[in-house]
């Protein structure tokens, strides 16, 4: 924990909209129609607070907020719940909070009516909650608990028409492939904590090669890369964001596009003056980036759904960002931060045009819709000034993410080079499938759609709107949003201190690159209806894919888990058991063997005679048991080892023992004779020889596991101090000169009590056994009211015993 | 001495395991029987024996004049024959029920609860 004084907005901020979810079905009922906007002040006024410090972080400050949470002396890693706000995290906590604000309102007039409105009001704003903590998260175990919980709350947002098989699948997709990535994450989190030694993060910072010096660098790596590229949805971990397209539109707006799928980007912006500058960082990162990149940019122009269309742009600026975190260099740094505001700015408002289109015409079909420019003119104005900015036409944010990116070209570099090629490439596709989805629906002739088309209500409008003049308004005053937005964020990133004099300027080779860049995309958008048919061709032929494989996974997974239920859980109830005298075997010789204690043969007893006959009575009265081949035999066997016991107990300085057992042996044999002779039961044995030599085996090996460990146990010294003190204080203390019955009845009266009880619970059990009949009329033999006495029985006995030790 | 109660001892559990893996009820029952006697036997032999001394105070006495037998053990074994006889006339009377209701002293026959052709899990979302 820092010693900075504690700001406590900061936790106000990450709990706000968790307080508010917990409201906002309450809300939706009773203001219904303004639920949307009454909510939306929510995001909002965290917008404001967030402002604030601006001033504070552009001059290199800080906000800090700690309290300890879970500490002990025997767990090593402290747990705060703490928060720290730098550029980087302002960035990121304004986009989350001030696009937030417009999805609020958004979704109150796109889910207007819809009867579970407030359950995804209340959704939205736990995943904004967890959101804004994630980026706000200090301690190394915040950010994974609120990492989680954005994993958790995508899965309710993505499957929330929860009756449609498609959302269902997408949802459960969505969170086993983030969830995983969160389990190698939270391991990647530990080792960082154990190689390093700190759980905070912005300690861990200011011992930047902590981590890069370690021989488990790698790993660590590894482990970091896997959470953010599942979550940031990086080939081959991709499959899962088209998919959950299924949301509702502003669900993919929000979390799919300008915040949730950004975490893994965040992590790894957070983690690079940690991590970055290596070569396992600048090849792995560039290498996933650049394929996702032209994965995505390339399979969006496959497309007719238009979100579909923008879910894969957005893998492709996925791939982009992590690309460009990849190079590790101040200008690809900066070129992603400003990448990343000006995609937030123009995908949130195309997804929020589509969601309009979608909504006010019935269809998102590319193909479906056209003509729509006089019908919904504010959407086509947003439309436009968002796939401006995506084209990166001057003077739009979006020119100078992609100037910036293009400033990486130069021939000293071959590396820097191919990827910005690679960048210019999928800059021009993706721009392609922009201007498909600003143009095609609002020009040409009308056609005809589901819904008559009409311009959508303000709460869905004003959003994309805003967000589209800010794209301008950010790029105009780009020097300023520079210096007090982006310095601060790659300062963050890079760990050095970056200012980045962003202006308009004139640079031959740049203008080239973005020529290029514009000659590729009005290209691809002019001959859009051709490259589809090609890319339709091709993915016909080569049908399978990591999606598939996902099926085949769960799949497998479910055909395993039944596999092992039949193998443990078989209900052949003779293998449980010779299971479980196996392992007991082991149990019995396993640690003697191991601690190299088994005991030896001690000397031949010297036992008198009448000791001898017993023993042998009962070694007799066993054997006969087993062989015996009618009832009466096995039942008078039984009888004869009881009171062999009985004996020794006497002949052994325990006449209590002997007494109890002769009366609990007698009612033993009386009661089996008589339900034995009842039942006609066969107890001949209808083992096999197999079975029966198998079945020996593991006896006679338990057997003898018995008596090694009795003989080590006697090898060892009796600790007699308990019976001692039983046998000094039995008079004076408890007036009683029987001392086994004083232990019984005064020391551990209580235990006695419990016997009785365990006696009585099982007479009442035997007499509901006895009266209940299941299905109607009785079968079988025997009727309830002749064996109503049984179940006295056992009392009776407790009675007898107890008189045994009086 | 207590070489001889040990041998006997593994006898006592080698036949009652021997007969709780017989696959019929009551031979499962004697089992349950036989092992009650062996544990007893076991915490008897762990405490030591001695002969024919027990664990009682003369009259007129503080203490025991001379040494006696273990007493802890007898007070736990009297304590575990009462409860093993319960679970003996319980169970018996459950498989008397099982008979009844069943009409299978088999382990093999008797899978209502987990019967032997249980349906597949479902294969989708």
């Amino acid at each position: 924990m820092s010693d900075l004084p504690n700001n406590h907005a900061l936790l106000l901020i990450a709990l706000a909209p968790f307080i508010a979810a917990l409201f906002a079905p309450w809300v939706n009922r009773f203001a219904r129609p303004i639920s949307g906007w009454i909510l939306a002040t929510v995001p909002a006024a965290i917008f404001l607070v967030l402002t604030t410090y601006i001033a504070d972080i552009a001059a290199g400050g800080t906000k800090n907020f700690a309290i300890a949470w879970v500490n002990s002396n025997y767990f090593p890693l402290p747990i705060n719940l703490s928060f720290y706000v730098d550029g980087l995290s302002l960035v990121f906590a304004m986009l989350i909070s001030g696009i937030g604000t417009f999805i609020v309102t958004y979704s109150g007039g796109y889910l207007n009516g819809h009867r579970h409105q407030g359950r995804f009001f209340s959704f939205i704003l736990m995943f904004m909650g967890s959101m804004l903590g994630l980026v706000l998260a200090d301690n190394i175990m915040t950010l994974f608990v609120f990492w989680e919980l954005t994993s958790i709350t995508s899965f309710l947002l993505i499957g929330f028409n929860h009756n449609k098989e498609a959302s269902r699948r997408a949802a459960i997709q969505a969170l086993v492939i983030t969830g995983g990535g969160g389990l190698l994450l939270l391991f990647g989190l530990l080792m960082i904590f154990a190689v390093s030694g700190h759980s905070e993060l912005s300690t861990l910072m200011r011992d930047p090669n902590v981590l890069r010096d370690s021989p488990f660098y790698l790993m660590v790596l590894l482990l970091v890369l896997g959470g953010a590229f599942t979550k940031s949805a990086q080939v081959p971990f991709h499959f899962w964001l088209p998919n959950a397209m299924e949301a509702p539109t502003p669900v993919s707006a929000y979390l799919h596009s300008a915040t949730m799928v950004k975490a893994g980007v965040y992590l790894l912006a957070r983690m690079s003056p940690v991590l970055n500058e290596t070569v396992y960082w600048n090849t792995i990162l560039p290498i996933f980036g650049g394929i996702t990149l032209l994965t995505g940019a390339i399979m969006a122009l496959r497309q007719t759904d238009m979100k579909q269309m923008l879910a894969y742009t957005t893998l492709g600026s996925l791939g982009m960002l992590v690309m460009l975190l990849g190079l590790s260099e101040k200008v690809a740094i900066l070129a992603a931060l400003l990448f990343l505001v000006a995609h937030a700015f123009y995908k949130g408002a195309l997804f929020m045009v589509v969601g309009a289109i979608d909504h006010e015409s019935g269809t998102r079909d590319l193909t479906e819709v056209s003509g729509l420019r006089y019908k919904l003119p504010f959407t086509f104005i947003a439309a436009l000034l968002a796939a401006i900015s995506m084209a990166g036409f001057p003077i739009s944010l979006g020119y100078f993410a992609k100037e910036e990116i293009y400033l990486l070209f130069g021939p000293e570099n071959i590396w820097s080079m191919l990827l910005v090629l690679v960048a210019l490439l999928g800059n021009g596709l993706m721009m392609a499938a922009g201007l498909a989805i600003a143009i095609k629906p609002f020009f040409g002739p009308k056609l005809e759609t589901p819904k008559s088309p009409h311009e959508a209500p303000l709460s869905m409008i004003w959003g994309p709107l805003v967000l589209g003049v800010l794209g301008f308004a950010a790029g105009y005053y780009i020097t300023d949003v520079g210096e007090v937005f982006f310095g601060p964020a790659a300062t963050a990133i890079y760990a050095k201190l970056v200012e980045p004099h962003l202006k308009l300027h004139f640079d031959l080779l740049l203008v080239t690159l973005s020529v290029a860049t514009w000659v590729v995309g009005g290209l691809a958008f002019y001959k859009l209806d051709a490259i589809r048919s090609f890319l339709r061709r091709v993915a016909n032929v080569w049908r399978w894919g990591p999606d598939q494989g996902f099926d085949q996974f769960m799949f497998g997974m479910i055909r395993f888990a039944d596999w092992i239920t039949r193998v443990l859980h078989h209900g052949r109830l003779e293998f449980y058991l010779i299971l479980v005298f196996v392992c007991l075997a082991g149990a019995l010789f396993a640690p003697l063997v191991i601690q190299n204690a088994l005991p030896e043969i001690p000397a031949f007893p010297n036992l008198r005679f009448y000791e001898w006959a017993i023993l042998a009575i009962a070694a007799l009265g066993l054997g006969a048991v087993i062989v015996a081949k009618t009832r009466l035999v096995a039942i008078v066997s039984l009888g004869i080892q009881g009171f062999a016991v009985a004996m020794i107990f006497l002949l052994f300085g325990a006449p209590d023992l002997g007494f109890t057992q002769l009366m609990v042996e007698t009612l033993s044999v009386v009661i089996l004779a008589l339900v034995m002779t009842r039942l006609h039961l066969d107890q001949r044995d209808a083992r096999v020889l197999e079975e029966a030599v198998r079945d020996g085996a593991i006896a006679i090996v338990c057997g003898f596991g018995f008596v090694a460990l009795l003989l080590a146990v006697l090898s060892v010294e009796l600790d007699t101090s308990l019976s001692e003190f039983f046998v000094e204080t039995s008079v004076p203390i408890a007036h009683g000169r029987n001392i086994v019955n004083v232990i019984l009845v005064d020391y551990r009266a209580l235990d006695t009590l419990g016997e009785i009880s365990v006696v009585m619970t099982a007479g009442i059990a035997i007499l509901a056994l006895i009266g209940i009949r299941l299905g109607g009329p009785k079968r079988g033999i025997g009727a309830p009211k002749k064996l109503a006495p049984k179940p006295r029985q056992p009392k009776r006995t407790t009675a007898r015993s107890k008189g045994a030790r009086a | 001495m207590e070489i001889a109660l040990a041998c006997l001892i593994g006898l006592f559990f080698t036949v009652a395991i021997y007969l709780l893996l017989s696959r019929s009820l009551i031979r499962m029952l004697l089992g349950i029987a036989i092992i009650g006697n062996g544990v007893n036997l076991l915490i008897f032999t762990v405490g030591r024996v001695t002969r024919e001394v027990p664990p009682i105070v003369p009259d007129g006495e503080y203490a025991p004049l001379e040494p006696i037998a273990n007493p802890l053990p007898q007070a736990l074994i009297l304590t575990a024959i009462v409860i093993g006889f319960s679970l003996f006339a319980f169970l018996l009377v459950l498989t008397y029920r099982a008979y009844q209701e069943l009409d299978a002293d088999n382990t093999d026959t008797m899978r209502v609860a987990e019967p032997e052709d249980s349906p597949r899990p479902p294969l989708s979302y």
